[in-house]
This record gives C-alpha cells, structure tokens and sequence, in this order.
C-alpha cells in the first residue's frame, strides 16, 4: 500500500475532489490507478481474441468452401450489389473515424466534442444497417436465401445482359453455401453492430452527464477497440464477399 | 517488512468474528455481491445441483443397462438420457468444476489480491452459468434432446425432432460464462500479482488454470460459431453443414472438436493444479521439478490445439493428416507423464501423511494414469478403427474426467473447505468416502475397459446377452460409486455447523491463502502481502518452526 505515493500517475490527481490517491473510479481491489488500466485494457484485448476466434470459425468455413466451389463463389459473389457494398465501407469506416474522434474528445477532456462524435458514430452505425436492410430484402426478391424458396436458374440460366457464363446445375446448387456464408458472416457482424449501437447509447447518455471527460477515459477507450475491431470485420468482409472475381471491363 | 508464515496453534483456533461469509446478511448480498468468495460459493452450490441431476441418469442408463434387453426404458429415452448426461456433466459440471469454485475462491489469495481483476464480470459468469442451466433443464423438461452431447449434424440439424435449439442455446450460453472465468484468471494472474510474487513463485494451481483459460479463451468461441451455425440450420435453413446445400458435416467436426477436444484438458489441467498442490503440502516437500511441472501444462494446453482430429479418424479424414494428428495425439503424453512422474518423485522421501485430500489425490495419479495411457491406444490409427464407438472409449474418458478430473475436485474440496468455510469435515467419514469412490469407480469403469474391448458399442440400450456379466459389475460399481459421492455431500453440509474448527492453517501449508484467518476477511488480506519466499518452500518452513524467533521481521 505505500507504493500510492511512488506510482501514482498525474492522472490520479485530475481529481473530483476525493482523495488525491484514490480518485473515484479506482475500483477497490486494484493497487493503483495504473494496475487497473493494464488489467482492464488486457481484458479487453483479450475479450477481441475471443471475438477474433468467433469469426474465425466461419472465416475458415469460407475458405474451404470457395476452395472447393470457385465458380460457385464467383457467379454468386457477382450478385451483389457493389455499390452498395463499397458505400456502406465508406459509412463505416467514417462511423469508425467519429468513433476515434470520440476516443481523442475524451482523452483531450472536450465534453462537447465527445457527445458530438458518439452521435455521428450512431448515426453512421444506423446508416450501415439501413443499407445491409436493403441487400438483405434484395436477396429475398432475388430467391438468394437458402432455406426460403432458393432457386438456382439465375445461375444455371443467366441472362444475355449479365454476361455470365451458365454454371452447371450442380455446382449451382453450391451457392447456396456461399449465400449461407454470406448471411451468417454479415448477420454475425450487424448482429456486433446492433450490440455496439445499444451500448453507444449507454456512453452517450453518460457522456453528456459529464462522463469519460474527467481523466477516466477506459470506458470510451475500450468501446473504441471494439467498435474498431467490428470495422476491421467488415474490411476483411467486403472483399471476401463482394470482390472475388471483380475486374475492370465486365 | 516480510509476510510472517504464521503456524498458530490448531487446539485453541476459534472462529473469526468478522469474515467473508457474515459481513453482509441476506439473499440480496449475495446475488449481488462481486466477492470472488462468495462467487465460488454460489458455484459450487449450483455445479453441485447439475452433478446430482447428471449423476442421476448416469444412474439410470446403468440400471438400464444391468440386463440385455432394452426393459427399463424405449430406445428413444435411453438415447435422451445419455445425451442429457453427457451436456450436463460437461459443460455444466466439469467444465466450470475446479476453476470456477476453487479456483475462483483460490487464486486470488494464492497470487495475493484482494479480489479477481474483474468482479462484475465474474458474477455474470455465474448469472450466464445459470441460465444455461436454465436452458439446458428446460430442454429435460420439454422432452429431452437426443444428439448426444456432441450436437452431430446433418443428425442435430435435419433428422432429429427434439428440443436441439434450446440445448445448444444452453452450451452457447454456458460456453459465454466460461470465456469469461478464463478471461478473468488470466488478467489476474498477469496483473494482479502481489509484489515479490514471481511468475515462478506462483503455486502450480495457479499455472494450470491459466494453461486451462487459455483453452477457454482461445476454445470456447469455436465452439459457439459452430453452435450458432447449427442452430441458423436447423431454424432458417442455411447449409453450411448441409450436404444438399454443398455444405460439409465434416466441417462441423472439426469446428466442434477445435474447441472440444481442448475442453478435454479445460477439465482436466486445473485438476492438476490441485493434485500438485495436494502433495505437496501431505509429502511435506516442495514439488519436484517446479518449473517442468509449470511449462508442462503450458505444454499441454498448446498440443491440446493441435489433437482435434483424432476424434475424427473413422469419418473420412485424409490418411495423412490421420497420421500426424496421431503422432501430436501422442505428444501429449509427453507433458502428462512429466507431470505424473514429477508428483511421484514428489512423494518420494517425503513426510506423507494420508489425510482425506491425499487419499483422493493419489487416487487420481493411478486412475489418470490408466485413462492417460488407453489414451495412447486410442490415439494410435488401427487401435482406434478397432475400439472407437465403443464401451473402452467410454472407459478411457471417464477414467480422465471422473476418476482423474472428480477425484481432484474432491481432494481440492476436502483440501480447501476449512479455509471456504472455516470448520474441518469429519476425517474418518471422509476417508471412508475417498476409499469407496475409488473401489466403486474401478467397479464402474474397469469392466467397460473389457466390454469395449471385446466390441461393445456405445449408446446402445440393448446389448448380447455375453455381456451382461460385465455389464451387471458395472451396475454394481455405480451403485457403491453413487454412494461415494452422497456422503461427501451430506457430511460437508453436516460439518457447516457441526466441524471442528479449523484454524487458519489446518494443513501447515505455505500458500498465501493459508496465511490469513480462515473464512478469509472480504479483503483476503488486511495488508497486501509481500512475498519473498519461493512455493512449496517446506524446508523453510521446517527450519523456521526449530528457530521461531531468528526469522521472524
């Protein structure tokens, strides 16, 4: 316990008032500030591990499967729409730089900049769903869902407008596994979207309290990593499933 | 200033007046409470509840079992029963025994913390343990699942009419709590370490259960994707395990055993832990071999990522990869034996003393061995053509999860009681029990050894009348089995009020947690301890009880 006075770190002493050696958001079993920000920061780095291997296991499915099935892969992959893809990457990653740019506001205490930068995360987030919303109900108007009503004559017969060429009806059928990849891989990551949207709301409403601008910034900060981590999800997405066989001149 | 290894007198001990288990009153304090000792209570009163409930139709699939015909019971609830028995005792008994109520209420203590890095979260592994009890008792009720616990698809997802979701729901939720214990174990044991208290100065308990939340970490989200997929396929109809659809049933073996088969070492690393802990303190010695011991399981939690296939040798994997993941299986032996001839070299020229915790640990050196070693037979690519899917499978596992993994947990229970609760159990009570679990359990397991051997499939509820010898000694067994582990239940609860009091040091060991009073305060220590002894340092200790005034300051 006499080591307070020795590592105490000038974050201790932002204080609310409290004990300049304990301010109010050391919890109780931690030593000192500094042991607590390692730990928690360790445990948030090691909760993305764990995400990391959540998505792992489908990543690994897809890889098998596009090994197995190119052409399946790839005429299924052309039915996306792009310009929507690459949008909704544009959307994110700038919900990810307000999110940053919330990180920044609570470190350099700006209580305003930080309300402002969690709004314009949500607001990115919400544009990100709206527009996987229109993906998803254009693969049920094109019979793209496995296990509602999939047909595979798109594939088998394509229209001369598409310049696709026909696949055989048994590798069709494989784009069905790619139609499944696709929907468990996106709806797992809108599904961490959705999560993260309801706790941006939490930090919101606690940051215009006056929350995360006063020296403790952890909760922000390990948002961040997450909400970042969700991002990086979808830049390893978007090319695995919309740019497999994508090529000037189609 | 030093930590004084206290050794006060066990005649004269009372009861603390104030300690973690009175200092708050009512069901609120504790539902609520972020104490990791009180956390690890509520464990080991609810993985209690789920090992009766799993126990009981391990009960049943025994009596069904005494005579060759299926008369007990139709094949459908047979199958339903060791399905429910096998998801039970292993994701909701063995899986969180050992790390989640001993380590939980140990390793803080024994790294010398005032409590695990991440309170909060410890208590929703127990609430995400709960509901998954929840799930799991309501698919019993609504009709029983019968998938085995393995979930098989295309079985799981498009043949089998029962409850299957909401089991799985189970397993995925329990999977979240456990994640959690391992994420929790691994931040404290990094970080919350008491000055002095060295990687290498750490009790084996605690690298073992780190070597085990690694597998947690790095496991259990394997096996909630695959669970997660199972569940998308068999409520909406994606097909990535759905041949039709051109997805693979292989894949979703490799899935589930990615995190399966570590579970097997889950179970059974934080086992260890006590077991070096157990003789240790009864051999009077430090552990031979600290360090070999330590890597070991390190070791094993590292070759554990790298068996899974084994468990896949008849399902059509390549002959090649068959052979190299047969040649790793092997390799675990390697750090198992270290570990087993490192307690034994232990046990050599020590002080042994045969208390109800040692009586069980050596109990676990010789049946873990035998479930080690049939490993090995399983592990080679012929033998297992020969004996997969049938009764020596049964044998192996459970001499490694119930003669190896419930023998630990029972010496790490009687061995840690009198500091959880403050009173000791009844000795020759207990010792009675350790004996009769061991006779019961050879009883049980040993004939099935046999059975399998001479091709006695599994999870059938009708055998050939030649088997039924066997077959009625097994029945036998778990019926002498059953009672070796009522009476631990009933004389622990007994000695609640009626135990002797135990002092803070019952057993003269020198582990941080034994050096505050017993129940421990909320805080663990009153002073955060500083430590500048090795573990296990039995010689010191030794020396300082001769000369008790020239070492103390």
């Amino acid at each position: 316990m006499d080591s307070h006075a020795v590592t105490a770190t000038p974050a201790d002493h932002s204080g609310l008032g409290h004990d300049h050696a304990h301010p109010a958001y050391l919890r109780h079993h931690f030593e000192t500030v500094e042991q607590q920000r390692e730990a928690t920061a360790f445990g948030m780095w090691l909760f993305l591990l764990t995400e990391i291997m959540f998505f792992g296991g489908m990543f690994c499915a897809y890889l098998i499967y596009r090994n197995w099935y190119y052409p399946a892969f790839a005429a299924a992959s052309n039915t996306l729409n792009i310009w929507l893809g690459t949008a909704n990457t544009a959307v994110l990653i700038t919900s990810g730089f307000a999110m940053a740019m919330g990180v920044w506001c609570a470190e350099t205490k700006r209580r305003k900049g930080l309300v402002i930068s969690l709004i314009f995360t949500i607001v990115f987030g919400l544009v990100f769903l709206g527009i996987k919303y229109v993906e998803y109900s254009e693969k049920f108007e094109l019979h793209h869902v496995p296990g509602a009503d999939f047909s595979i004559s798109q594939f088998v017969h394509p229209s001369a407008a598409s310049h696709e060429t026909p696949l055989a009806p048994d590798m069709a059928e494989k784009t069905q596994v790619y139609f499944s990849l696709y929907f468990a891989m996106t709806g797992m990551h809108a599904l961490h979207m959705i999560i993260g949207i309801a706790i941006l709301f939490w930090l919101l409403y606690k940051a215009q309290q006056g929350a995360y601008t006063d020296g403790y910034v952890q909760p922000i900060e390990y948002f961040g990593l997450y909400w970042h981590f969700v991002d990086i999800v979808w830049i390893f997405l978007f090319p695995l499933l919309y740019l497999i066989n994508r090529h000037p001149g189609r | 200033m030093s930590t004084i290894l206290s050794l006060p007198e066990q005649t004269t001990a009372t009861m603390p007046k104030v300690s973690y288990l009175n200092k708050e009153y009512g069901l609120k304090s504790w539902l609520l409470t972020g104490d990791h000792k009180r956390i690890a209570i509520m464990y080991l009163i609810s993985i209690t509840f789920f090992f009766f409930i799993g126990g009981a139709m391990a009960g049943l699939i025994r009596l069904e079992l005494l005579t060759p015909q299926g008369d007990l019971m139709a094949s459908d609830t047979y199958n339903k029963l060791f399905t429910m028995h096998g998801v039970i005792m292993v994701f909701l008994f063995l899986v969180p025994s050992v790390p989640a109520t001993i380590g939980n209420f140990v390793i803080p203590m024994m790294v010398g913390a005032k409590d695990l890095a991440f309170p909060k979260i410890n208590l929703l592994s127990w609430y995400l343990y709960i509901i998954a009890g929840t799930f799991t008792i309501s698919a019993l009720v609504l009709g029983g699942v019968d998938t085995g616990w393995t979930f098989t698809t295309p079985l799981s997802t498009h043949y089998l009419n029962t409850h299957v979701v909401t089991a799985a729901l189970g397993v995925f939720v329990a999977g979240f709590s456990s994640i959690f214990t391992g994420l929790n174990f691994i931040v404290t044991i990094h970080r919350m370490r008491a000055p002095g208290m060295t990687w290498f100065r750490l009790p084996l308990f605690c690298w073992s259960n780190y070597a085990a939340s690694i597998l947690m970490v790095l496991g259990t989200p394997v096996l909630a994707i695959a669970i997660v997929l199972v569940i998308l396929e068999r409520t909406i109809g994606i097909g990535v395990f759905d041949p039709a659809k051109g997805g693979d049933p292989l894949l979703f073996q490799h899935l589930f055993w990615f995190y399966s088969h570590p579970a097997v070492y889950i179970m059974i690393l934080p086992g260890m832990g006590v077991i070096s802990e157990v003789i240790s303190t009864f051999s009077r010695k430090r552990v031979f071999g600290y360090t070999a011991v330590a890597f070991s399981s390190v070791a094993i939690a590292l070759f554990g990522f790298f068996v899974w296939a084994h468990h896949m040798f008849i399902m059509g994997v390549s002959n090649y990869s068959a052979l190299v993941f047969s040649l790793l299986t092997m390799l675990v032996a390697v750090p198992s034996a270290i570990k087993i001839f490192n307690w034994s070299a232990t046990l050599y020229k020590g002080s042994i003393t045969f208390e109800t915790p040692m009586l069980y640990a050596i109990g676990f050196i010789g049946l873990f061995t035998i479930g080690g070693l049939t490993g090995v037979f399983l592990g080679s690519l012929g033998m297992d053509i020969h004996l997969t899917e049938t009764y020596f499978i049964v044998a192996h596992f459970h001499f490694v999860m119930v003669g190896g993994m419930l023998m630990a947990f029972l010496s790490g229970v009687h061995f840690w009681w009198p500091k959880m609760t403050g009173r000791m159990y009844p000795e020759a009570m207990s010792k009675l029990a350790a004996i009769i679990t061991f006779i019961g359990f050879n009883l049980t397991f040993f004939p099935q050894f046999i059975l399998g051997y001479l091709g006695m499939p599994r999870r059938y509820h009708a055998y050939p009348p030649e088997f039924q010898v066997l077959n009625v000694f097994s029945t036998a067994g778990a019926t002498v089995l059953g009672i070796g582990y009522l009476m631990p239940m009933l004389y622990m609860t007994w000695s609640l009020k009626y135990g002797k009091i135990a002092g803070p040091n019952p057993w003269q060991a020198t582990g941080l947690e034994w050096q505050t009073q017993s129940p421990p305060l909320t805080e663990n220590f009153i002073e955060t301890p500083i430590v500048d002894y090795e573990a296990y340092d039995y010689d010191w200790l030794a020396n300082k009880t001769k000369h008790e005034v020239t070492t103390v300051g």
